[in-house]
């Protein structure tokens, strides 16, 4: 199991974020996190990188406990936080090789060389990051994290504000990665969720509202936008 | 660690505060000790640089208030603070890195002074005729004092996510640990409690270094000094997780 987590809660004075949630990954699989917002999304996916630690429960990535063992599993895990935050000031180039730094990546230069290329930004590679658009911005992100080629990534909310052929382009790098790693992503999506997934959890106010394979759900026929609003109790106006 | 402190260090010469900073301090000190009227090397005519060992730690309060404002509080506001806490860095590593890396740049900006040293060494009659042991305590004192305001300048930072409020909190806790404790030991009717208040200041302890006895109880207190306020800055670094 490449993303194992067990009983995970996170609790904000008396809100409760996550509520005791369970679930396996296995290594190799796309997995969409879907939800609408304030769900409980992204903090599931702080708690997994370590950012914040749970109220109770646990996890572990790849074998190693996300609490006791923090450092080891953020060697392993590669991040993308929600709205891509940058150094704005710092080449592209300079960006990558200083997190290929505090990365621990021994061969800095192959590292940086290979993520410019899945990422596709040899043209950008000499640019201040604040001069990029906001899809190359993503892509610079995307490849911070890919820059120690971790075992799990964990994106969050890799697509929003592209326009459509940015975000096809993601699409297409993300796929591409799930061959070899674990991808755990968040999305408001639906399409996205079909283009890229091989598994949908959906999470609502905390709790796991539904965990199906996509095959299973074509198999069910009602289009994916249906399902999510019936796991998230949205009653159909129309 | 030292790929944060050497980013963090390209980051101050690639911006233009560090320029700022080294250009505000040489022009400030060189006006104090060569030109203003009344207080000015040859007015008094002793060849000492004593006139610029007495405005630096006031200067130095706006300086590195300035430098290490947006350490933190700004990693905060990008949201960048997410990215390197969530590299195989400890908290403390982060923190380290900038309290250094703040520190350099202040040695740095003192590097240009010593043509002053240099200068009154050569006018000094007889020639060389200065006091080498207290302006080389002094300068370990401005370094150490530094060192203090980075720590105190670093907390500020981490408490906001604005500058500038991380900019006045620095300076009004440096101003009170430097100044205004040591003023309570001039206040009579506090009598003995006041006297005692000030050792606290830092003040107390900069001049003693300035005497150039370089005594270890000194060197002590501002490196514990530090330490207690860069332990605060992981404090409030840690809140997150609470």
């Amino acid at each position: 199991m490449s993303i194992n987590v067990n009983n995970l809660t996170k609790i904000y004075g008396k809100q409760t974020a996550v509520n005791s949630i369970t679930f396996n990954i296995p290594s190799g699989k796309v997995v969409g996190f879907l939800g609408p917002n304030g769900a409980g999304k992204s903090t599931t996916m702080k708690m997994l990188t370590g950012y914040i630690p749970p109220t109770t429960g646990s996890g572990s990535i790849c074998g190693i406990d996300i609490m006791e063992n923090s450092l080891e599993v953020r060697k392993i895990v590669g991040y993308l936080p929600e709205n891509n935050p940058l150094y704005l000031d710092m080449y592209v180039k300079e960006y990558l090789t200083f997190m290929a730094g505090i990365s621990e990546v021994k061969q800095k230069k192959e590292a940086v060389e290979k993520v410019i290329e899945t990422t596709q930004l040899q043209r950008e590679r000499h640019k201040k990051i604040g001069q990029l658009s906001k899809g190359y911005r993503q892509r610079v992100g995307l490849a911070q994290s890919l820059i120690h080629d971790p075992k799990v990534l964990i994106l969050d909310e890799p697509t929003s504000g592209l326009d459509p052929i940015q975000v096809v382009e993601i699409r297409n790098v993300i796929k591409s990665l799930g061959s070899d790693k674990t991808v755990l992503l968040s999305t408001h999506i639906m399409q996205e969720v079909e283009a890229m997934c091989d598994r949908v959890i959906i999470i609502n106010k905390g709790n796991i509202a539904m965990d199906q394979s996509m095959e299973e759900l074509r198999n069910d026929n009602s289009n994916l936008e249906q399902i999510f609003r019936k796991a998230t109790n949205h009653v159909d106006t129309l | 660690m030292w790929t944060l402190y050497k980013k963090e260090i390209r980051s101050f010469l690639g911006s233009l505060i560090a320029y700022i900073v080294m250009g505000v301090y040489l022009i400030m000190t060189g006006l104090f000790l060569w030109f203003v009227d009344g207080n000015n090397l040859f007015d008094l005519g002793v060849a000492s640089l004593q006139v610029m060992f007495d405005i630096s730690p006031f200067i130095l309060i706006f300086l590195v208030s300035a430098i290490t404002m947006r350490s933190i509080s700004e990693e905060k506001r990008l949201g960048t603070l997410e990215i390197i806490t969530t590299k195989p860095l400890t908290d403390r590593s982060i923190i380290l890195s900038k309290f250094l890396a703040s520190v350099t740049l202040i040695a740095l900006t003192l590097i240009p002074t010593l043509f002053y040293v240099y200068a009154v060494y050569n006018l000094a009659q007889p020639l060389g005729n200065i006091d080498l042991g207290s302006t080389a305590g002094s300068y370990l004192g401005l370094i150490l004092l530094a060192a203090c305001y980075a720590s105190i300048g670093l907390f500020s930072s981490a408490i906001t996510d604005n500058q500038i409020v991380a900019l006045i909190t620095s300076m009004v806790l440096s101003f009170f640990f430097y100044s205004i404790l040591s003023m309570l030991g001039d206040i009579n009717w506090l009598d003995q409690i006041g006297k005692s208040l000030s050792w606290f200041g830092l003040e107390y302890h900069f001049d003693s270094i300035s005497r150039g006895v370089i005594d270890t109880r000194d060197v002590i207190f501002f490196l514990g000094f530090s330490s207690i306020f860069l332990g605060f800055t992981q404090l409030v670094f840690e809140s997150r997780k609470w």
